[in-house]
């Protein structure tokens, strides 16, 4: 092995420029001056899932408001002929020509052996379905009398989309306004559990020590008692008397009374870890009040994070609104949710002859998994400058 | 022969914003058992090309071009690890095992959960197929090797257990245990002390010339450069402005780059007028309210404005034991004394725990403290600022203020630059909107950045300009005492000299007082007029910064002062000399400075003006003459 003599002086001929690091490209300094908001918009973006599922859930919730307009039925309308009539097949073409949407007329007869309504297509019965037309009448939003629809069957005609269930109610019309109360159970629940989670969370996170202490001695407990069976007492524990929006409310209340722990835990450790940052300190060192530090440093920094929690909590007071009223706890006839529709479906030799009386499954399944990829979307795009 | 040849090689990143170029066609070899340093900023590539040669990129990193041939020996063939997969089992054989890597935290490279012997020997085990009873063998070799204090009972300790020397030590032997023919040395020691530091550099020589292993060093210190490298590697952007070999590059700096590098570092024995020379320099205008100068009453200059009599803090710890436990007691402060005269800096110096941020943290009231008292004056006399309550203390923060170490944590990252130099206005109701934002454009001129920034978040600034954001929230309430928590240790190298001219400058317009707190000796050498040294939460050593530095009287003074690298091949340290990190017990201090439990450090006058803390000297009431402390 030979040692190598000195390495040559390499000098690199070019000048360097010493302000490489500061010059910026439009696009950079478009990025430099975007708010937090702005970068969680653009982070959020990229999530793909998260924003179909944002959208699926925009147009869910679009019955919310309009389910008088989008349902042909009103939920409790029952039709003595129709009584659990199979979902009828939308088609366009009749005999090979085209005729537009619409479905075969039911024709219904008993089967005296089974003793049951066997349901048959009238393939002669062509009933073009009707949109934007007038049909049953309804009263928009407690304000004012309506009858437009957004589509209606034909004249003495039926449009049974997903079925009918025991009484002839439509089961396809019975999800448009389930989504109603079904929906809206997790954004009022989730609503009161902020507040608690933020106060409880917040007196924690802020003063520490023996209140501290104490909340975090409350919130497991709650967190060690067995969901379900507690549900289920608080639920029995509601009047009788009580009228359906009444019961839907304190349905509401009982479900985000018990999922507060979870966000205050969230609040609290946020809290606590963004009380340790140093713009913190440097506004304490400033002069500056806790509760303008508060307002200031803490808040804008776990607002997203709540949010994020709070849609990845929502789900979880949809199943249980379903739950509970699939179990008869919840609520009841005439109120119509996705839970109260599924009650029809209890017993299990029911659904194996009706299996459409199972299709509210189908929406809640999307609806919960829609929230949590949106959630993960959210928590990911929470903190834009990790 | 050379055990790397790095030829042509070019690494992109495809990032969100496009893609970057991190490396772009470099080309240099580190040949057998010599140290070759690559020396360069903060996103100049460094780590990057270190990465390349352990096949550790990133997905988003993409080879573009170029060769990077490894050769163990003259026997074994070239092997081309750009080529290789960088999952594959070629690339398995050579990593850890033929190419080891020291990172540079200590703190986080080894895994709470295991042993140390186990971490050490799994290398052990995977390359060299030994039995566990081997590899624990190989691996109490390995401590000896790298001098663990009782290598049998180390293997069975867990890195929480050990010091951020020794678990650098142990990180040593992990990466030794396979014989490597390479080692790449990121940044070994730019997370430890400065005596650590010097102990394991020397370390690093002395196994590097047992195990006959090349090295490559990666680090931005040319200190470190000075006494490690053979052969030195000078990258900016990507691109290598400068190679040769070291004695060659410090005689003669070709490169307007590495000139400008070596003209930033501060050095020390620099003469009084003497200024570093940064590569972007700023020039500070003081204008507007700034200029009108202050008001309100204030002491004289030279007249003691902030001073800490017999200040002791003790933090309480609870010691973990199952079920309960006790207490533990650690004493951050232990009597300190320090005065800080109006319109002087005074360099506040120590290693880690010595207990100088506790200081700044005291005399800023950010946490109370058990003993003594911190006195200030706002010109109607020396007021405690324990008892400040209401209107005082807001006038006691507005006129006091802290720079942060962290320019990256200690602005908030949702507000921007415009909210962040309006805070502390707001607070304090300071004028009109409009003068608000007057003061706030004023405060961007002079600290050299843009008012059109001011739109900006800071996470779009480079270090350095955060760190003048910080300076200049500091100056907003036109304060006259400013505490500096070590303002540049988190920044590189030509920006420090940046930041360090830039407060110079400001504390000559505008009167300032500093406390500086800093770990680096240069540095502080720099700025500091007078110098107060501290160990274990003790003043150890005070006086102007020429008698500190050029006559250290204190064991731990002269030990800090000698294990500083310094950017100069005629002054290598001195290794022989180290005492392996005895000399930051006080209790292992020769008479008079010895300090045991209990025993009060008192400062003692050697000379004028000079302050020594030498407990010994005052221990029959009458201190014995100077030569007898010499």
């Amino acid at each position: 092995m030979n040692m190598r003599n000195e390495p040559e002086h390499y000098v690199n001929p070019d000048a360097f420029n010493p302000s490489h690091a500061e010059t910026l490209t439009p696009e950079q300094e478009r990025y430099y001056q975007a708010s937090q908001w702005t970068i969680m918009w653009w982070k959020f973006r990229r999530h793909r899932v998260a924003v179909w599922s944002g959208v699926i859930l925009i147009l869910f919730y679009l019955c919310v408001p309009f389910a008088e307009v989008i349902a042909p039925y009103s939920p409790n309308q029952r039709s003595n002929d129709h009584l659990y009539a199979p979902p009828q097949t939308l088609r366009l073409f009749h005999e090979g020509s085209f005729v537009g949407p619409f479905v075969y007329g039911l024709k219904a007869d008993i089967d005296l052996e089974t003793v049951r309504w066997v349901y048959t297509e009238d393939r002669q019965d062509v009933q073009p379905l009707r949109f934007f037309c007038f049909g049953p009448q309804y009263r928009f939003w407690g304000l004012f009398d309506a009858s437009f629809h957004l589509v209606c069957p034909a004249k003495d005609g039926t449009l049974y989309l997903l079925g009918t269930d025991r009484l002839g109610r439509d089961v396809f019309s019975g999800l448009v306004y389930g989504a109603r109360l079904s929906l809206t159970v997790g954004l009022i629940g989730v609503t009161i559990s902020i507040v608690l989670g933020l106060f409880f969370g917040g007196l924690a996170g802020f003063f520490g020590g023996l209140i501290d202490s104490a909340i975090q001695r409350v919130i497991e407990i709650l967190r060690s008692l067995p969901e379900l069976p507690l549900w289920m007492a608080l639920s029995a524990a509601l009047p009788v008397t009580w009228s359906p929006v009444w019961i839907y409310l304190g349905i509401t209340v009982i479900l985000g009374l018990l999922d507060w722990p979870g966000l205050a835990r969230a609040v609290r450790s946020k809290l606590l870890a963004l009380r340790e940052e140093e713009y913190a300190k440097a506004a304490l060192l400033m002069g500056a009040k806790p509760s303008r530090v508060i307002r200031k440093h803490l808040l804008p920094g776990f607002t997203s994070h709540i949010i994020a929690s709070a849609s990845l909590s929502i789900p979880a007071m949809i199943l249980g609104e379903t739950a509970l009223s699939y179990l008869n706890l919840g609520l009841r006839r005439p109120a119509v949710s996705w839970g109260v529709l599924l009650n029809e479906a209890q017993d299990i030799s029911v659904v194996v002859i009706y299996p459409w009386l199972m299709a509210p499954v189908v929406p809640i399944i999307i609806v919960v998994l829609a929230f949590n990829f949106l959630g993960d979307g959210l928590r990911d795009a929470a903190d834009p400058y990790k | 022969m050379d055990v790397l040849t790095i030829d042509g090689l070019s690494v992109d990143f495809l990032t969100g914003e496009g893609r970057i170029r991190a490396v772009d066609d470099v080309s240099f070899s580190v040949p057998r058992n010599r140290t070759v340093a690559l020396v360069g900023e903060s996103g100049s590539g460094k780590t990057v090309i270190s990465q390349t040669i352990m096949g550790l990129l990133p997905e988003k990193a993409h080879i573009t071009g170029g060769r990077v041939l490894f050769r163990e020996n003259d026997t074994a063939a070239a092997v081309d690890i750009a080529a290789l997969d960088r999952k594959g089992a070629a690339m398995r054989a050579i990593r850890g095992n033929r190419i080891a890597i020291i990172f540079q935290e200590p703190m986080t490279s080894l895994s709470p959960l295991h042993t140390i012997g186990d971490q050490i020997g799994e290398a052990a085990e995977l390359h060299r197929g030994v039995s566990a009873q081997e590899a624990r063998e190989l691996t109490r070799e390995m401590l000896r090797l790298v001098r663990f204090p009782d290598p049998a009972r180390a293997l069975d300790s867990y890195a929480f257990e050990l010091s951020g020397g020794l678990r650098q030590r142990a990180m040593i032997a992990m990466a030794m245990i396979c014989h490597p023919a390479l080692l790449i040395a990121d940044e070994p020691t730019t997370a430890l002390d400065v005596t650590i530091q010097a102990e394991i550099l020397k370390l690093i020589k002395d196994v590097q010339a047992e195990l006959q292993m090349s090295t490559l060093l990666i680090t931005h210190d040319f200190g470190v450069v000075a006494n490690m490298a053979d052969e030195v590697v000078v990258i900016y952007h990507g691109r290598i402005m400068e190679r040769g070999s070291a004695a060659s590059l410090f005689a003669d700096p070709r490169h307007d780059y590495l000139k400008a590098l070596l003209n930033a570092v501060p050095r020390f024995g620099m003469d009084e007028g003497e200024r570093l020379v940064p590569i972007r320099p700023i020039e500070p205008h003081a204008e507007g309210f700034l200029k009108k100068g202050r008001s309100e009453r204030a002491c004289a200059v030279g007249q003691p404005l902030m001073s800490m009599t017999d200040v002791t803090k003790r933090f309480t710890t609870r010691k973990g034991g199952f079920l309960g436990g006790g207490t533990r007691t650690v004493l951050a402060l232990d009597n300190v004394n320090l005065t800080v005269k109006r319109g002087e800096c005074l360099g506040l110096v120590g290693e880690s725990g010595s207990g100088k941020t506790t200081a700044a943290k005291a005399i800023l009231r950010a946490i109370e403290i058990n003993e003594g008292a911190i006195r200030y004056d706002c010109g109607e006399g020396p007021v405690d600022v324990a008892s400040m309550q209401g209107p005082d203390l807001l006038e006691y923060r507005r006129r006091v203020q802290l720079i942060f170490q962290d320019p990256f944590s200690s602005l908030n990252p949702r507000m921007t630059v415009n909210e962040l130099l309006m805070e502390p206005l707001v607070i304090h109701k300071v004028g009109t909107p409009e003068e608000r934002a007057e003061r706030v454009r004023e405060l961007m001129r002079l600290v050299g950045l843009d008012p059109r920034f001011l739109r900006r978040y800071p996470h779009s600034f480079s270090g350095g300009q955060r760190q003048r954001i910080g300076i200049a929230r500091a100056l907003a309430l036109n304060p006259e005492f400013i505490l500096c928590d070590e303002p540049t240790s988190a920044l590189d190298v030509s920006v420090q000299a940046q930041i360090l001219n830039l407060l110079r400058d400001l504390k000559k317009e505008l009167g300032l007082t500093y406390l500086f707190v800093s770990h680096n000796l240069a540095v502080v050498d720099y700025i500091a007029e007078r110098l107060a040294v501290m160990c274990r939460g003790r003043v150890v050593e005070v006086g102007s910064t020429r008698d500190v530095i050029g006559n250290p009287l204190h064991p731990y003074t002269r030990a800090l002062l000698a294990s500083v690298p310094e950017p100069d091949l005629n002054a290598p340290l001195d290794f022989a000399a180290l005492e392996a990190g005895r000399a930051s017990e006080p209790d292992l201090w020769p008479e008079p400075y010895r300090i045991v439990d209990g025993v009060r450090p008192v400062l003692v006058e050697m000379e004028k003006g000079h302050f020594v803390c030498a407990p010994g000297l005052v221990g029959n009431g009458t201190p014995l003459s100077m030569e007898a402390a010499q």
